[in-house]
């Protein structure tokens, strides 16, 4: 027991003094906290649009002003010409075009259907469909305006609308803020604890200084727990800090057990880390570790359900993530900060976390050689 | 001459007897590419909704049934009480809960109007807001069929959607852009600023220095390997997309490798510049792999576009070498457009490369004296 | 009662079928200096890591103060010390912070380490310098210190690979003298080198050439067989260079 409290001290020591990672680690998470919660946002601002009209018909017009009154969409450019407008939605001056063609409103006017054109720039797919999705929303309550109003069509019954309102519980306004803040904290602690601890201890295989260490009696679970101690506790820090940030700048509520979240970071960083040390005990070299981490990183981060849900992958996706220890803290961190969960509603994700933990411990505990 | 090539076939055969680091090296992009093609999407599929139908009637049925079939939507519950929907959400696997008032077959009818609440869970915005909508589009779908048999179904506006460039709405044509410009700035600036700093740290450095290859030699040399490999897996990564997706490249082929070059030399010429204000290789990686990460992944418009952005960002953006390449290749690869079109950014990507080269080969000099 | 520290029978090491070690049998007795030598190559370090522990012999038998090495190379090394070729004190840690954990590692008490390193840093005339990192410290003084961290918690047996690697003849002597003082307290030395002058201040030599054992005797009964003036006339006669 004192020798690993020994350990822990000299990994500290070395930490502290070292100038640049001593500030790093607490410097890096504030500052890529400040400046990047506040710039992602799915949300669409503005579809911006061009407009053709050819027809210039008190039924196109009347379409153009509700398109212009609506919020979601910005009129941005209008034309007689397919061809420039074609060349700038290459340009990408604008979203979509809404080409309105001449006879528009009178076969409106006399009953038959009128036709229009939409082109969509849909390289962002997403996007594309939701932005159609929306115009063809609003055509269609212009339509259901024009049906009403219309006294040639005299339904028997007044034409049915369905009205629809929506909310959105634990975080009324959507403030992405309150998504991503706990997403991008939980990226850096992995990302940090995840090089740190794994660098750390490919290089002094690297320098030569484990040698010093493997001769002595330590054991190898000694060694290993010295290892990650320092670094779970940085961990630790940087989340409190990450939480104080955005309490203070971003305002996102905290709505759940504060012990919880803590006790579910704990597992989750004993597993990430003691994930590094047992790749470092594949790599001879700090350039391998990085490399393998690097792979590691990314796959874990695209896969968590930050950037996309996780609802959308395939059921063999889903169940690769089953050994993603990033998915589920996610998953905590936004479930008890934003929605209050209790230990009851989020024990499958901690017991994952603790068989991930277990797991990826004693594979770095049992591959480390002290005798070659 | 002949010392310099010597040198870079030195810097060759280290990198390729690293067998682990080269299989990574290739070995990120293709599982790139595989997941951004199977595994993520931002297509909605089996999201967890619930229902509470106080009205449990025919339409109400109907409707629910639609919105259940559209393969968008799994039922996870049906509710009795609206004290209900706190607990399953907190539980985490339902994303909304759909509503129907009360009589609402029978006020369709007779009034003409009826209600339907759709509260969603917004602690994840993406998917609420995509799972709103898509519901929102159901219903407005489903309005409109019973409404048009209603009326004599004409008078009806007929829009019809093109969707350029990318007519089956894969996602891969947004993400495959993202993955190559993110993959080639992250690698080849991890790759050059480890592989210099490297030689400082363990006092080797010196040993070149002193040598008769000129600073400029010696960066150039232990540059021109990750230069080829970077080069590769552009290709790999083209080769890939089109097997595996089917996504071709519309534009000149030949443009669009000369830009990846060009943005190539630009990344190894980032990794330089870290390079020189690193000790050690800790210090290396961690500016290149956690300073540059999750600030390409954001703000270069790869996943998140710049335009929803604050202001600030868009200004900041214009500083990011990756916001200009991704312009590049969606306009080359998937538009389909030539050089005109991208002259602009190229030019930037070009100075930039000059730029970083010009100071780092400064601070090289300065370091000598 | 035996005094032999160290018993190897057939000492055989491979890698792959490279054969570093090739069927070294010797003893090393109790309280002795043990001097291991040979050329750049031949095999000393690879037989000093299995000694230590560090490394597991392919084959044969090897004992280390009463353990089988092959079976139970952690109880090992509770007993010995050891001093790498490579430089291996923590250059970012002062040289009391790096006594401090090694003392603390070999269980040792905080007075006991106190006491030790107070003595130690007297010896080496570097009292007023307990809080300078290794990384400001001359080369000589860390190979020193190196040596004394070895033997700080007493062991039975110390290793040193090539101590005196790249450092000026009067510290070399220095060092000699450190040693023999260790030796003194009844601690067995058991050095490698490849300067065959230091050859001279040991009890008994072992040469070593291509992974083999070539000669095993005292300085003087080696001179004397192979009617040589030094050590080293004795090297170049019986050992041929690893690279010819």
């Amino acid at each position: 027991m004192r020798t690993i409290l020994y350990l822990i001290r000299k990994e500290f020591l070395q930490i502290f003094r070292n100038k640049f990672i001593s500030k790093a680690i607490f410097g890096v998470p504030i500052v890529q906290m400040l400046l990047l919660v506040p710039a992602v946002t799915f949300e669409i601002k503005h579809v911006k649009l061009c407009i053709i009209d050819n027809d210039l018909s008190s039924e196109s017009r009347g379409l153009i002003s509700k398109l212009e009154g609506s919020t979601f969409f910005k009129v941005t450019f209008s034309t007689f010409s397919e061809n420039e407008a074609n060349n700038l939605l290459h340009k990408s001056k604008f979203d979509m075009i809404l080409n309105i063609p001449s006879g528009f409103g009178e076969n409106l006017g006399t009953g038959k259907a009128g036709k229009l054109v939409v082109s969509v720039d849909a390289i962002n797919a997403s996007t594309a469909q939701l932005s159609w999705a929306y115009l063809s929303g609003v055509i269609r309550d212009y339509n259901m305006n024009i049906l009403s109003e219309n006294i040639n069509s005299v339904p028997v019954l007044p034409v049915p609308q369905i009205m629809v309102t929506n909310r959105y519980w634990y975080n009324e306004m959507l403030n992405y803020k309150h998504y991503m803040l706990p997403g991008i904290l939980t990226l850096l602690v992995t990302v940090i604890g995840f090089l740190l601890a794994g660098l750390n201890m490919v290089r002094e295989k690297e320098v030569g200084t484990i040698e010093q260490l493997n001769v002595t009696p330590v054991r190898k679970h000694q060694l290993i727990i010295a290892k990650m101690v320092p670094f779970i506790i940085i961990g630790l820090i940087d989340l409190s800090l990450g939480l104080i940030i955005g309490k203070i700048f971003f305002n996102i509520p905290f709505v759940g057990s504060i012990a919880l979240l803590f006790m579910c970071a704990f597992i989750f960083l004993i597993a990430v880390l003691g994930l590094a040390l047992f790749i470092s005990t594949f790599s001879g070299t700090q350039q391998q570790f990085m490399f393998i981490a690097f792979f590691c990183m990314i796959i874990f981060m695209l896969m968590s359900g930050l950037f996309t849900p996780y609802e959308s992958m395939p059921g063999w996706a889903q169940d690769l993530n089953m050994i993603n220890p990033v998915a589920y803290l996610m998953k905590i961190n936004r479930m008890v900060m934003l929605k209050g969960s209790t230990i009851h509603d989020v024990s499958r994700e901690i017991i994952s976390l603790i068989v991930i933990a277990v797991c990826s411990t004693s594979l770095a505990v049992r591959r480390y050689r002290k005798t070659a | 001459m002949k010392r310099f090539l010597g040198f870079v076939k030195k810097e060759f055969l280290h990198i390729f007897r690293d067998y682990r680091t080269l299989f990574i090296i290739f070995g990120i992009p293709v599982a790139q590419i595989l997941i951004f093609g199977f595994a993520v999407s931002t297509d909605i599929k089996n999201a967890g909704v619930a229902f509470l139908d106080l009205s449990k009637d025919e339409t109400t049925q109907k409707l629910t049934d639609k919105i259940i079939s559209s393969g968008f939507f799994k039922r996870t519950e049906n509710l009795i009480s609206y004290n209900e929907i706190e607990d399953i959400f907190r539980k985490g696997k339902t994303k909304e809960v759909i509503i129907f008032e009360k009589d609402f077959a029978r006020k369709l009818l007779n009034e003409g109007k009826a209600s339907i609440s759709i509260i969603a869970d917004g602690s994840e915005p993406n998917t609420a807001t995509l799972v709103t909508n898509y519901t929102m589009a159901i219903i407005s779908d489903f309005n409109a069929d019973i409404s048009g048999i209603r009326s004599n179904n004409s008078m009806l506006i007929q829009p019809e959607v093109k969707m350029f460039y990318n007519p089956e709405l894969k996602s891969q044509h947004m993400f495959v852009p993202g993955v190559i410009t993110m993959i080639l700035i992250l690698i080849c600036a991890l790759m050059t600023s480890v592989t210099i700093t490297r030689e400082k740290e363990f006092g080797t450095m010196e040993v070149l220095l002193v040598s008769p290859l000129r600073p400029i030699q010696i960066i150039l040399g232990k540059v021109v390997p990750y230069f080829l490999l970077s080069i590769v897996n552009v290709i790999l990564i083209l080769v890939l997309s089109w097997l595996v997706f089917g996504l071709s490249v519309k534009g000149s082929i030949v443009l669009l490798l000369a830009e990846s070059m060009l943005y190539i030399m630009l990344s190894l010429s980032v990794g330089i510049l870290i390079s020189t204000v690193s000790g050690n290789m800790q210090q290396a990686i961690f500016i290149s792999l956690v300073g540059m990460m999750l600030p390409t992944i954001l703000l270069s418009g790869f996943i998140y576009p710049i335009e929803n952005m604050p202001k600030v960002y868009g200004v900041i953006s214009y500083l990011l070498p990756p916001r200009y390449f991704i312009t590049i290749i969606k306009s080359v690869m998937i538009k389909g457009t030539g050089f005109l079109y991208v002259w602009k950014e190229t030019l930037v990507l070009l100075s930039m490369t000059i730029l970083f080269i010009a100071i780092s080969v400064r601070k090289f000099k300065v370091r000598l004296e | 009662m035996d005094n032999r520290v160290i018993i190897v029978k057939n000492l055989i090491k491979k890698f792959g079928t490279f054969v570093a070690n090739d069927n070294l049998s010797f003893d090393v007795f109790k309280g002795e200096i043990f001097g291991f030598l040979g050329a750049n190559g031949a095999g000393k370090t690879t037989a000093i890591r299995i000694l230590s522990g560090l490394s597991s012999p392919t084959s044969g038998e090897v004992i280390v103060a009463g353990v089988d090495a092959s079976k139970k190379p952690e109880e090992i090394k509770k007993q010995i010390g050891y001093m790498s070729q490579k430089f291996s004190l923590y250059e970012d840690l002062t040289i009391k912070e790096n006594i401090m954990l090694y003392g603390g590692i070999y269980g040792m008490s905080k007075s006991l380490i106190k006491e030790r390193t107070d003595n130690l840093l007297e010896k080496l005339n570097f009292q007023d310098y307990g809080n300078k990192l290794i990384a400001d410290l001359p080369l000589g003084l860390r190979q020193k210190l190196a040596f004394s961290i070895a033997v700080f918690h007493e062991p039975k047996i110390v290793f040193l690979d090539e101590p005196t690697g790249g450092v000026d003849p009067i510290t070399r002597r220095q060092f000699w003298e450190m040693i023999y003082e260790t030796s003194a307290r009844g601690i067995t030395v058991f050095v490698t080198t490849h300067y065959m002058d230091e050859a001279e201040y040991c009890d008994r030599i072992s040469i070593m050439s291509e992974g083999k054992i070539v000669a095993l005797d005292t300085p003087e009964n080696l001179k004397k067989l192979y009617n040589a003036a030094t050590v080293e006339d004795v090297f170049i006669k019986i050992a041929r260079p690893v690279n010819n």
